[in-house]
């Protein structure tokens, strides 16, 4: 039996003619250690997907199971890093880390527990900034801090949603090599939610497109099968990522395609020139007439509805 | 012959408090009618300093820009701009956002010509069935549409692209840069797009401009990208080519973005074009890192 399971999930919001279907038929199955990613439009589900694996929604069928329980509520097991951080403002990296490990590790003395967290604010390299609020910190701090936070409370696995989104594009390449390290060195089972191709062929050992929805399932694995520790330049050299990238690219295209409707519609463009506004005076008596090009444009385009 | 767009010896000086701050330094760049420019480099390299001032947003120190051999003194009708948010306003529908423009643009026109052009362009960029719905009723990609539709629709003389799809996933970016590159081809418009998207500025990009960090940012290597428009996403992902002229950009990006041209004796004269293939680059890299050990 995989480590984590869902068969047959299906989840809608809203009842009657409101009602809309997320996703349809989930079925995933995630081994010990394991580096998965998800990848899929924005507003295709995968953010209730993985509201699912944390417990904080009930799929309305099919189960979802974690080395063998079925999963019923949120719990330490499954460490989550949102993309917006949820970091509380009032509290510093080292008190907003505390939040966490002290209602996991309750029985340890208090000197354990601050050992505990001094450890994982130096894995992220904080231990400058531990005293710091989050306003203080950049936005890739702040997520440092929130995948800190996850880790510090030893889940079985590590769920991350969108965690780089709202990174700028440097900033987003370092935390990614980042990631990779410690998920390495921690050996946990990860599943990572992303829109990003190059990030999932970064860090997965296997990358899952989900289709778009309404009604969102997941499609065929691809299996990154090359040794974990990858950089940018390996993927944009082997022939073999290549192709790879290209492949889940156009597959996400197609399903992108698909759901679009084709129609034939007539058009006219006018052939108006436009007017120089710096010389537009007042008009007194006759209004001038447009300037045109003689070149009136009529199209049956074929457009998505 | 003059250039269709003519930058010359630009630089941008703020004074502040330590001293005046040269964030953009003889910045030097010709466009030809119909070519497509991506300007590449770091978050706080200028990119958008000098597009503002393209746009006449933001006042020029020294230097000038021409557009068709007239100086840019300020913002004009003739120079269309997208934004990184599509500045929407949110009481009106979409139609009536792209109309707005239209309405002084063409105001010698009639009212029927005027909303068939507004008609034309949003159907183009995929919202025929959107077009009467408000800013909040659409997504984001969705609005980012309308951005390009209302600039498209008062037939300026140059667009100008401000990281227009920093926003949005990295899907949609895909959908919406085709959506762009049609309407650039179907209107045969001049273009410069400011992104930090490696694959954005080759797939769109007949030239890729690239910067070095500012402050004081220059133009570092200019890159000819040698593939015929229209382009093909899956034929550009098979090519090896598209790989040679990805890694180039990276590599500059994450190597040499820092160095400044002008101040390296041995380095590449400022606005040195790279032709096709690229140059060995490793070696500057491996120099670099030897120098450092």
């Amino acid at each position: 039996m995989a480590f984590l399971e869902i068969k047959g999930a299906d989840k809608g919001f809203g009842v009657g003619k409101a009602r809309s279907e997320v996703l349809r038929d989930i079925q995933l199955e995630i081994a010990e250690g394991e580096f998965v990613a998800i990848v899929g439009y924005s507003g295709s589900g995968k953010t209730t997907l993985i509201n699912l694996i944390a417990g904080l929604s009930r799929p309305d069928t099919g189960t979802v199971t974690l080395n063998g329980a079925p999963i019923t509520g949120p719990g330490p097991d499954r460490g989550i890093v949102f993309q917006n951080y949820s970091l509380l403002p009032w509290l510093t990296v080292t008190e907003n880390i505390a939040l966490a490990v002290d209602q996991v590790f309750s029985t340890w003395t208090p000197a354990e527990r601050a050992a505990h967290i001094a450890k994982f604010i130096a894995m992220v390299n904080l231990t400058p900034a531990r005293d710091k609020k989050p306003g203080e910190l950049s936005g890739g701090m702040r997520q440092r801090v929130s995948v800190a936070r996850a880790l510090a409370m030893d889940p079985k696995i590590l769920l991350l949603d969108e965690p780089l989104g709202a990174l700028d594009a440097l900033t987003r390449a370092t935390l990614q090599q980042e990631i990779g390290q410690i998920s390495r060195q921690a050996g946990k089972t990860v599943l990572l939610i992303t829109n990003d191709v190059d990030e999932a062929l970064l860090l997965a050992d296997r990358i899952i497109p989900l289709t778009p929805g309404p009604g969102a399932t997941l499609g065929e694995s691809f299996v990154v099968d090359k040794p974990i520790e990858r950089n940018r330049h390996l993927i944009n050299h082997d022939p073999d990522f290549k192709r790879l990238r290209a492949r889940i690219i156009q597959f996400l295209l197609d399903c992108g395609e698909q759901r679009k409707l084709v129609v034939n519609k007539k058009l006219t463009l006018p052939d108006l020139e436009p007017e120089d506004l710096t010389r537009r005076g007042p008009v007194l008596f006759n209004k001038p007439r447009p300037r045109r090009k003689n070149t009136t444009r009529r199209e049956d385009v074929e457009i998505a509805a | 012959m003059s250039a269709h767009l003519e930058i010359s010896r630009l630089n941008k000086v703020y004074p502040t408090p330590k001293g005046p701050a040269c964030i953009v330094k003889d910045f030097d760049l010709k466009v030809r009618q119909g070519e497509f420019i991506a300007l590449i480099g770091h978050s706080g390299c200028g990119k958008s300093t000098v597009l503002s001032m393209i746009a006449g947003l933001n006042e020029i120190t020294s230097g000038g820009i021409f557009l068709t051999g007239k100086e840019v003194t300020g913002p004009g009708p003739d120079r269309g701009v997208v934004f990184q948010s599509p500045c929407l306003l949110p009481w009106m529908t979409a139609f009536e956002n792209v109309m707005l423009g239209i309405d002084n643009v063409f105001y010698t026109a009639d009212r029927h010509e005027r909303r068939q052009i507004a008609e034309y362009y949003l159907t183009i960029v995929g919202l025929a069935d959107s077009m009467h719905k408000r800013p909040a009723e659409l997504s984001q990609g969705m609005r980012q549409r309308v951005g390009i539709a209302r600039a498209f629709a008062l037939d300026p003389k140059m667009l100008l692209l401000d990281e227009p799809f920093g926003m949005l996933d990295s899907l949609t970016r895909m959908e919406l840069q085709q959506v762009l590159v049609d309407l650039w081809r179907r209107d045969q418009k001049t273009a410069i797009i400011v992104t930090h998207d490696v694959d954005e500025a080759i797939f769109l990009a007949d030239r890729v401009v690239m910067m070095s960090n500012g402050p004081a940012a220059e133009v570092g290597d200019i890159l000819e990208i040698p593939f015929e428009h229209p382009r093909n996403r899956k034929e550009l992902l098979e090519s090896p080519d598209y790989y040679a002229l990805r890694d180039y950009l990276i590599t500059f990006l994450e190597e040499r973005a820092h160095i400044h041209p002008s101040e390296t004796k041995a380095g590449p004269a400022p606005g040195n074009v790279v032709s096709f293939p690229p140059p060995d680059i490793s070696a500057p890299a491996a120099e670099k890192s030897a120098a450092i050990k």
